[in-house]
């Protein structure tokens, strides 16, 4: 064998397991960036230089959420931070039981504590007769209320939120 | 099965890594054949469709039984048992040819066994899948798997089937079969750390006092630490297995700090560590002669004999550089137990820094899936359950590679998959298949609508 199609064969192998990390790699990008979640717009720490507040209209597009409707529920405080729920037709339980959605392990919440579903468009939270009840923002839930996007929901220790 | 409603079917995309990493397998596997004997070698397509057979099922169980599982691990799982699979057959043939040229028997060829433990291992991995349809079941089962583990690390040491091979008592022997049961116990005692740690969490986080901005835990709390750490003080004792000592206390850390969140586990493991490898290290004659190799290994006492392996084993890897000799074009055979701990130095050699680089990065995807796993899983015992299993994934090859390349000391645990040796391949397989398992849970999209909930039960349950 000559010593051309020996480097051929050498260099050519090493190119094709290249080819494979790579290829993979790209699904895993796919995976980490193809669903953004929105940088949530209440934190205000951005590296931008904190002088001239007058010219930052900022429309803060996430904010306004008119058009796009939700597409993940996102854990932003509790044990279960930084969780995500891609949003479908199903509604999402949270609670203590074993076949909700978002599986609770706080002695604040209940077995089936509440529910995020949609209805006509738009997504509702419910508190399915918890004994410590379920805080939309600062309010308590009483029967199914309109959950905008960035809104925080509180259940026990834990608080999620709807994001594009 | 049903089209599922997000974007691609990760199965579809994981046929089609499982494909490539076939033709990766047994393009090493011609190529070894063709620089040896000029030909391609005869067996290639009956290795190709035994293993494509393996893979094959492997995925179809997945289709069936884990259809949402990540699409990345089995390809990078196939893709590293493959390219193992080549190099032991390359060594088989190095080490036939030396025997000729002695004129001795050749040893018995390695790569027919490592091919039939690998189908050993699919087995299994379905057979886990099958079992384990759900992997919240395996927290009932927490102080089970802890009696389970210790059982399994300790049976070397009874009398009648433990064995001494190499200087470690890990292994059993029983009709003909020599088995490590180290290797399952550490899937055992994974399932009891992440099961005990779940429940005893939210105690172990309590913080008593702060020193230089660190909590520190309370001295009543450090009871289960020290028990690990004793623990595998003793495997490193009796059994002399300084690699599977240093993974059990390593892993049990990390899972207790994935667990509470508190630095001050890590800063105490840490410290633990440091203690028992110095107690370890002065008590010890076969620690001390580790440690001796690893620091003066090009000194002229060792160097022909004790440190021999690691030197020959760096020569190696300087020889092939950056892009390897090519595979059957170097002399890994000269490096002892190049199929088993030293196998990433034959590696090293034959494909060079660039193909090194190629398997580190394989290991480090099945890693990340992992990690992403134990995030994204819902049930807080599947995320440590996952967490502790990537982790000692991480953990082992970087122990390995770390002896290999002489950056800590030699410790003799297998690299995951790719080392010659059954315990290790198969156990490996079941550590996958569960991965997989909450992966599945972890990406399924939205679970039915749960058993609806009118209001009649729930006033009825209400007191």
């Amino acid at each position: 064998m000559s010593e051309l199609t020996l480097t051929i064969i050498r260099l050519g192998f090493l190119a094709v397991l290249w080819l494979f990390v790579l290829t993979a790699v790209s699904v895993m990008r796919s995976d980490l960036f193809g669903r953004r979640v929105a940088p949530r717009p209440t934190k205000g720490r951005s590296v931008t230089p904190p002088p001239k507040p007058a010219k930052q209209p900022r429309p803060a597009k996430p904010a306004k959420g008119k058009r796009g409707a939700p597409s993940v529920l996102v854990v932003t405080q509790g044990a279960l931070s930084g969780t995500s729920v891609r949003l479908g037709e199903a509604p999402v339980t949270l609670g203590r039981a074993q076949d909700s959605t978002i599986v609770l392990d706080d002695d604040y919440v209940s077995s089936r504590h509440a529910r995020v579903f949609p209805s006509d468009g738009q997504w509702l939270v419910e508190d399915m007769g918890s004994t410590n009840g379920t805080y939309l923002d600062r309010t308590k839930v009483n029967g199914p209320t309109p959950v905008k996007i960035g809104v925080p929901i509180r259940v026990g220790k834990t608080v999620v939120e709807l994001r594009k | 099965m049903s089209p599922r409603g997000h974007g691609r079917n990760p199965r579809n995309v994981e046929l089609f890594l499982l494909v490539f990493s076939l033709g990766i397998s047994m393009a090493a596997y011609a190529s070894v054949g063709l620089v040896h004997d000029g030909v391609l070698p005869t067996g290639l397509a009956g290795y190709g469709g035994g293993l494509g057979l393996l893979f094959l099922v492997a995925h179809l169980a997945l289709r069936r039984l884990a259809p949402d599982a990540d699409p990345l691990l089995l390809p990078a799982v196939t893709l590293v048992n493959g390219l193992g699979l080549a190099m032991i057959h390359r060594l088989d043939l190095a080490y036939e040819d030396r025997a000729a040229r002695a004129g001795t028997h050749a040893p018995t060829a390695a790569a027919p066994a490592q091919l039939t433990w690998t189908a050993v291992g699919v087995l299994l991995f379905v057979i886990v899948l099958v079992l384990v349809r759900d992997h919240r079941i395996l927290q009932r089962f927490t102080y089970t798997a802890m009696v389970a583990g210790l059982g399994l690390l300790l049976l070397p040491l009874l009398p009648g089937i433990g064995g001494t091979i190499n200087g470690a008592r890990i292994w059993i022997r029983f009709a003909g079969f020599s088995f490590q049961p180290g290797e399952l116990a550490k899937l055992m005692l994974l399932v009891f750390f992440a099961g005990y740690l779940v429940v005893k969490r939210d105690v172990l986080a309590l913080a008593s006092r702060r020193v230089l901005g660190v909590d520190l835990p309370r001295a009543r709390d450090l009871g289960p630490i020290i028990v690990a750490w004793a623990a595998s003080l003793a495997v490193l004792v009796f059994e002399r297995d300084l690699g599977t000592s240093l993974l059990f206390f390593g892993v049990f850390v990390a899972l207790l700090y994935v667990a509470t969140e508190r630095t001050s586990w890590l800063l105490i493991g840490v410290g633990l560590f440091a203690t028992g490898s110095f107690l370890a290290w002065s008590v010890f004659a076969h620690v001390h002669q580790r440690v001796d190799i690893w620091l003066n290994a090009f000194a002229p006492r060792n160097v022909s004999g004790d440190s021999y392996q690691l030197v020959q084993g760096l020569f190696g890897m300087g020889t092939g550089g950056l892009l390897g000799k090519g595979l059957g074009q170097g002399r890994p055979d000269i490096v002892p137990f190049a199929q088993t701990d030293f196998i990433v130095a034959a590696i090293g050699e034959e494909l060079g820094l660039a193909g090194i680089m190629a398997l580190l990065l394989t290991y480090g995807i099945i890693v990340q899936r992992g990690l992403r796993t134990s995030i994204a899983v819902r049930d807080a015992f599947g995320k440590l359950l996952a967490a502790g299993l990537a982790f000692s994934v991480a953990l082992q090859v970087f122990v390995v590679v770390g002896g290999v390349t002489r950056l800590i000391p030699l410790t003799g645990l297998t690299m995951p998959f790719l080392s010659y040796g059954g315990s290790s391949l198969v156990s490996n397989w079941a550590l996958i298949a569960l991965l997989l398992r909450i992966s599945d849970a972890a990406r399924r999209p939205a679970p039915p609508p749960a058993p609806v909930l009118d209001d009649a039960t729930t006033q009825v349950v209400r007191l």
